[in-house]
C-alpha cells in the first residue's frame, strides 16, 4: 500500500452554473442555478472526506462534477497531477478507472435487465485492459465475496436481493477497477437502520484494505462523524466549514454548523429538555438567485451589514484552528452544551 | 346514533382508564398472489390525550400499516382486519358503519404523510384545500372556510400566510407543504393525529422546526400524537412512551427514558447500539446481523430469532408473548432479563 | 495499491452477511434455475423462460404454420387459385362440399384455396411493415431519447408533421401515386411504413427518456461506458418492452390497413390474393353467401391474435421481475 498522506485529488475552484433558459427551439438563457460555486479542497490517499448539508446545498452535483458526468463552468478536478476536468475520450476513460462512486439508491442504480454477473463485471467489460476477458467471471466472484455475498449468485437478478445486499453489489462494481478514490454519494440513507451499520462496517473494512479515500456525502451527521477524518459543510453552493472531524463536531465555528449540528435529534431522551437547540427560521434561499455577501447571512442570527456587502472566505479565523467562512466566527460547542 | 355515542364529552362517557385511543391485539392481512402477508400480528397499545406515542420499526414491520388500520384508509381488499379492536374513547371503530365512521377520519382522528406533495392537490390553491376541510365538515361559506384556512396558515406559522393563501403546493419549499398538512389535519381540532414520517424527507434544520411546531400545538391542544418513525433521534426528542414494532408485532413498549437507558429486548438494544456514537470512532460499528424477515415466509417462533445474540432452543419453537416488566413496560423476549442486564455487547 | 481484491480476511460481519433471498421476492417459482455455473444474461434467460411459457409456444406453432401456409400454399391445397381455370362461375356461392371444404366465393373459385394462398401477401405485409416501423421508428427513438438536445427536437417535430396526416388518405395518397412502378404488394408495405413508424418512434423515445434519467444508467457513464454500450446495453432493454406490445398490436392493424387499401382499389391488385381483398370481394353478397367472409376473417383474427400473445410472452420475458 503506498504511502498515506500522499495528495491524490485537488479541486480547485470548482464552478457549477446551470443555465436558467426559456423557449424550446431557440433557448435564450435568463439566468442560473449556481449549484456549486467557488468550491476548493484536497483529498489524501486513505483518508475520508465527509461532505454534510441540506438539500439544494450542491453536494450532489458536486459529486457528479468529480465523477466528470457534469462539465464544470470553471475551476479544476486534479486526479493525480491531471485535470479531469478538462479530459476528454480515451484520457478520461482512463482516469476514471481511478475515480469511482457508490450511489444513494440501491434500487435503480442497478440495471433491472442485467444479472449481477453483468453489472459487477460491466467495469471490465468497458476496461477490457484491466482483466483478460477469461479471467473476468473469477474476478467478480471474488468482488461478490470481498462485499459479503454469496458468488453462486452471480446468475440473479438485483430484485431478487434486499437493499442492504444491493448496496453491496453497488460498492462491488465501484471497486472492480480497483480505484484509489470513491465517491459515496448518500450510501446509507436509503437503508434501514439495522442494515446501514453492516454497509458502514464494509465500506470502513474495505478502505484499510485496499487504501482507499472517500468522499463521504451525505446527511446523517452521526454517520458522516463516525466514518469521516476530516469534514466539509457546505451551505448554497459552497463551502462554508472544513476541519477534522473532531474540530467540526467539538467546536464549530459558523453559525450554520452550529445550527446543524444542534438541530440533530441525539438518540438519548437524557436532559432533552435542557438542551440547547438553535432552530433557524425559514427555508434555504433558492440557489438560482442567492443573497448578496454571505450567502447564510437571511438565516443568521448573527448577521450584520457587512454580512451583506462583502462575502465571508474560506479561512483559518482568530480563535479556531480550521477554515471557516463566517465575519464572526466563533467555536461553540453545541452538541455538549447544556 | 352512533354519530352521537361519540360525541359524547369524555366526562359523561363513563370512560373511567379507558385511554383516548387503544388498539387492542389487531391483526391486519393482504391477501397477495403469492401467498398471506400477515403485516399486523396482534398489535396492542394506547394513546392518552397529550400523550406523544413513538412507533419505532423499520420498512415492513407493519408500523405505518397499523396507523392506516387506526385511520380506516386502508384498501380492502387486498387488505383485511381479521382480528382486533381499534377503540377511540371506548367505540370501536372497526364496527362502525362507513358513514359513521367518515365522521371520526379527518375530524377526531386525522393523519400526516411523510411526502407532503404527493398528499396536496397539485390544481388547487393551498387556501381552497384547506377551507375545503372547513366547508365539508362544517358547512362554512367560501369566504369564512378562506379566512379560517388563513387564521390555521398562521398558526402553523407560515410567513405572510394572507398573501400566500392562494398560491399553489409547488410554489412552496417542502417544509412549508408539510406545514399546509399540518394546517389541514389540525383544521377540525382532532383529538389524535397520527404523523407518518412527517420529517423524513426534510432536511434536518427543517425537520427541527416542524418537530418543534408539532409539539407546541400538541401543548396548545392537548391532543395525543402517534409518532411513525424510524429516526431513534426523533423518538428520544419528543416521545412520551414508545412501541418498538419488528415484523408485524410489537417487540417492546416502555416509557422512552426506560427505553434508552436499557433496552428489554434484543432488537430494540441492537437497533440503539449501532447508532455511530463519538467514542466508537475508527471501530466496527455493532450491527444487527442478518436481514428483516419474509412475511410470507415468517421464521418460526419469536420472528427475530434467526438475528438474536441471545437466542436459545425454545425461541426458535416457542413465540415470546409480551411479558411485563414493570410497570408500563413489557418485552416480547423470553430472556428479557438476561438483555436488560447483559453486558452491554 | 494492493493488486486484485483478494477475499480478505472475513471481517467479523461477512460471515452475518450469508446472503439469503430477499425478504421480499418471492421465492422463484416453477423456474428451476440453470446451473448457477453458467453465465446468464437477459436475453439467454429470457429464451430460457419463454420455452416454459405454454401461451408462448402455442402462438409460436400458430405462426409457424401461417409463415409456411404463406411460402409453401401449395403444401395446404391441391388447387392452385391464381388459375383461373378452377374457378367455375356457374357454381359461385356453392355452400362447403367435398372437394371444397369452405365453399365457392362469388367467381366460383374455391374459399379454402383462396384463403390458404392470401395468407402469404397479407402476413407478409403485416409482419415486413411492423419490422420495418418497429426497427425504424425504434432506433430513430433510441436515438432521439438517448441524445436529447436538438436531434430529438427536430426529429420530434417531424414525427408530428407525420401524426397530422390522416392514415387511410395518406395510404391512399402514396399506393395511388406509385402504384405504376412495378413495386407490387411493397408499395403498400412503403405507404404504411412510412405513415406509422412515428408511433414507434414516439413509444420508444418516452420510454428511453424514462429510462435515462435512472441511477444505473449514471452509474455507466460514470464507468466510462460509450454511448452505444449505454444505448444498447442499458437502454434499450429496459424501454423495449413497450415497443414490442405495441408493434404486435400494429401488425394486426397493417393487415386490417392492407384490406381496407385493397378494398378501396389501391392495395393488392387482383389476380393477387390477400385477405382484404376477399373480404372486400365477399362483402357485397356478405347476407346470401357469408362463408367466403368469415373464412378469411377467421384467419385474419386468429393471425393477429397469434402474434399478440407472442408479444405479450416475449414482454412478460424480458421482464426479470415478473419471472
Amino acid at each position: 500500500m503506498a504511502t498515506q498522506g500522499e495528495r491524490i485529488l485537488e479541486v480547485r475552484d470548482l464552478v457549477k452554473h446551470f443555465p436558467l433558459t426559456q423557449g424550446i427551439m431557440f433557448k435564450k438563457q435568463i439566468g442560473a442555478i449556481k449549484a456549486v460555486d467557488g468550491v476548493s479542497f484536497e483529498l489524501n490517499k486513505g483518508e475520508t472526506l465527509g461532505i454534510v448539508g441540506e438539500s439544494g446545498c450542491g453536494k450532489s452535483t458536486l459529486a457528479k462534477v468529480l465523477m466528470a458526468l457534469e462539465r464544470p463552468t470553471s475551476g479544476s478536478v486534479v486526479v493525480n497531477g491531471r485535470d479531469m476536468a478538462r479530459a476528454k475520450g480515451a484520457e478520461l476513460k482512463r482516469m476514471r478507472r481511478n475515480i469511482q462512486m457508490v450511489m444513494q439508491d440501491p434500487y435503480t442504480s442497478l440495471n433491472p435487465r442485467m444479472t449481477v454477473g453483468d453489472i459487477v463485471g460491466e467495469p471490465f467489460e468497458i476496461h477490457t485492459e484491466v482483466a483478460p476477458k477469461g479471467d473476468r467471471r473469477r474476478k467478480v466472484q471474488e468482488l461478490l465475496e470481498v462485499v459479503g455475498l454469496n458468488p453462486d449468485h452471480i446468475n440473479r437478478y438485483p430484485h431478487q436481493f434486499s437493499g442492504g445486499q444491493r448496496q453491496r453489489i453497488g460498492i462491488a462494481r465501484g471497486l472492480a477497477l480497483q480505484p484509489e478514490i470513491i465517491v459515496c454519494d448518500e450510501p446509507v440513507s436509503a437503508l434501514d437502520v439495522s442494515i446501514q451499520a453492516q454497509v458502514i462496517n464494509l465500506l470502513e473494512r474495505l478502505q484499510n484494505e485496499f487504501g482507499l479515500a472517500y468522499i463521504f456525502i451525505a446527511h446523517d451527521l452521526s454517520v458522516v462523524r463516525h466514518i469521516s477524518d476530516r469534514v466539509a459543510v457546505m451551505y448554497l453552493g459552497k463551502m462554508v466549514e472544513l476541519g477534522k472531524d473532531l474540530e467540526i463536531y467539538d467546536r464549530p465555528a459558523h453559525p450554520y454548523t452550529q445550527a446543524l449540528l444542534s438541530a440533530v435529534p441525539v438518540p438519548d431522551p437524557e436532559g432533552r429538555e435542557s438542551r440547547e437547540r438553535i432552530i433557524l427560521q425559514g427555508d434555504p434561499p433558492s440557489p438560482a438567485n442567492p443573497p448578496s455577501g454571505c450567502r447564510f447571512r437571511t438565516r443568521c442570527w448573527k448577521a450584520q451589514e457587512i454580512c451583506a456587502t462583502e462575502e465571508p472566505l474560506l479561512q483559518i479565523r482568530p480563535g479556531t484552528a480550521h477554515l471557516s467562512a463566517c465575519h464572526f466566527a466563533e467555536t461553540h460547542d453545541v452538541v455538549h452544551a447544556g | 346514533m352512533s354519530k352521537t355515542s361519540l360525541r359524547t364529552s369524555p366526562a359523561e362517557g363513563g370512560l373511567g382508564d379507558e385511554p383516548l385511543l387503544a388498539v387492542e391485539d389487531l391483526h391486519v392481512e393482504f391477501v397477495t398472489r403469492a401467498g398471506i402477508v400477515r403485516a399486523v400480528n396482534g398489535v396492542s397499545y394506547s394513546l392518552n390525550p397529550g400523550e406523544t406515542l413513538a412507533v419505532l420499526g423499520e420498512s415492513g414491520s407493519g408500523k405505518s400499516v397499523t396507523a392506516q388500520a387506526i385511520m380506516g384508509i386502508l384498501d380492502m381488499p387486498p387488505a383485511r382486519i381479521p382480528k382486533g379492536e381499534i377503540r377511540f374513547r371506548g367505540t370501536d371503530l372497526l364496527k362502525l358503519s362507513d358513514e359513521a365512521r367518515t365522521q371520526v377520519r379527518g375530524q377526531r382522528i386525522s393523519m400526516i404523510f411523510q411526502d407532503a406533495l404527493s398528499a396536496l392537490n397539485p390544481v388547487f390553491t393551498v387556501g381552497w384545500q384547506i377551507s375545503e376541510m372547513f366547508r365539508v365538515h362544517r358547512g362554512m361559506n367560501k369566504r369564512d372556510a378562506m379566512a379560517k384556512a388563513v387564521e390555521l396558515m398562521d398558526r402553523v406559522r407560515i410567513p405572510a400566510a394572507k398573501q400566500r393563501v392562494n398560491d399553489y403546493p409547488h410554489q412552496f419549499s417542502g417544509g412549508m407543504r408539510q406545514r399546509i398538512m399540518i394546517a389541514m389535519s389540525i383544521a377540525l381540532d382532532p383529538e389524535v393525529l397520527i404523523a407518518d414520517e412527517p420529517t423524513t424527507a426534510l432536511d434536518v434544520t427543517v425537520q427541527a422546526q416542524i418537530m418543534e411546531l408539532l409539539a407546541e400545538l400538541q401543548r396548545e391542544s392537548n391532543m395525543g400524537l402517534i409518532l411513525i418513525t424510524h429516526d431513534l433521534g426523533v423518538v428520544a426528542d419528543v416521545a412520551d412512551k414508545i412501541a418498538v414494532m419488528y415484523a408485524g408485532r410489537i417487540v417492546e413498549n416502555a416509557p422512552v427514558y426506560d427505553i434508552y437507558r436499557a433496552p428489554a429486548h434484543p432488537y430494540t438494544k441492537g437497533l440503539l447500539e449501532s447508532i455511530p456514537r463519538v467514542d466508537q470512532k475508527g471501530q466496527e460499528l455493532y450491527a444487527i446481523k442478518g436481514l428483516p424477515p419474509n412475511l410470507l415466509d415468517m421464521p418460526t417462533g419469536c420472528a427475530f430469532h434467526p438475528r438474536c445474540p441471545y437466542r436459545q432452543d425454545n425461541c426458535v419453537t416457542d413465540a415470546p408473548p409480551l411479558y411485563g416488566i414493570s410497570g408500563a413496560r413489557n418485552s416480547a423476549c423470553h430472556y428479557w432479563r438476561e438483555v436488560l442486564d447483559g453486558d452491554p455487547r | 495499491m494492493s493488486d486484485t481484491p483478494q477475499a480478505g480476511p472475513a471481517g467479523p460481519d461477512t460471515q452475518t452477511l450469508t446472503p439469503e433471498t430477499a425478504p421480499v421476492a418471492p421465492p422463484s417459482r416453477g423456474r428451476r434455475r440453470k446451473k448457477e455455473g453458467k453465465p446468464a444474461s437477459l436475453w439467454t434467460d429470457a429464451w430460457h423462460d419463454l420455452r416454459r411459457r405454454p401461451m408462448f409456444i402455442f402462438s409460436l406453432v400458430l405462426i409457424a404454420i401461417l409463415l409456411i401456409m404463406s411460402f409453401w400454399p401449395s403444401l395446404f391445397t391441391s388447387i392452385n387459385p391464381l388459375d383461373a381455370r378452377t374457378c367455375d362461375l356457374s357454381t359461385a356461392r356453392q355452400g362447403p362440399s367435398a372437394g371444397h371444404l369452405f365453399g365457392r366465393d362469388n367467381l366460383g373459385c374455391d374459399v379454402y384455396a383462396r384463403t390458404i394462398y392470401g395468407a402469404g401477401n397479407s402476413i407478409l405485409i403485416g409482419v415486413s411493415t411492423t419490422i420495418i416501423t418497429a426497427v425504424v421508428g425504434g432506433l430513430l427513438g433510441l436515438i432521439a431519447g438517448t441524445r436529447g438536445g436538438l436531434t430529438d427536437t427536430v426529429s420530434s417535430r417531424v414525427t408530428e408533421v407525420f401524426f397530422a396526416i390522416p392514415q387511410i388518405l395518406g395510404a391512399l395518397l402514396i399506393t395511388a401515386t406509385f402504384r405504376d412502378k412495378g413495386l407490387g404488394i411493397w408499395i403498400v408495405v412503403i405507404a404504411l411504413s412510412v405513415l406509422a413508424w412515428p408511433m414507434t418512434f414516439r413509444i420508444m423515445r418516452a420510454a428511453v427518456i424514462t429510462a435515462r434519467s435512472q441511477d444505473f444508467v449514471i452509474a455507466a457513464r460514470a464507468l466510462g461506458a460509450s454511448q452505444s454500450r449505454i444505448m444498447f446495453g442499458h437502454l434499450l432493454p429496459n424501454a423495449i418492452a413497450p415497443v414490442i406490445v405495441v408493434s404486435t398490436i400494429n401488425l394486426g392493424g397493417f393487415i386490417a390497413a392492407e384490406a381496407a387499401l385493397s378494398f378501396l382499389g389501391v392495395g393488392v391488385q387482383s389476380p393477387d390474393i390477400s385477405w382484404g381483398l376477399m373480404i372486400a370481394d365477399a362483402r357485397s353478397r356478405f347476407l346470401e353467401a357469408p362463408l367466403p367472409l368469415v373464412f378469411p376473417a377467421v384467419f385474419l383474427s386468429i393471425t393477429v391474435l397469434a402474434f399478440i400473445m407472442m408479444g405479450d410472452a416475449v414482454r412478460d420475458a424480458l421482464d426479470p421481475k415478473l419471472r
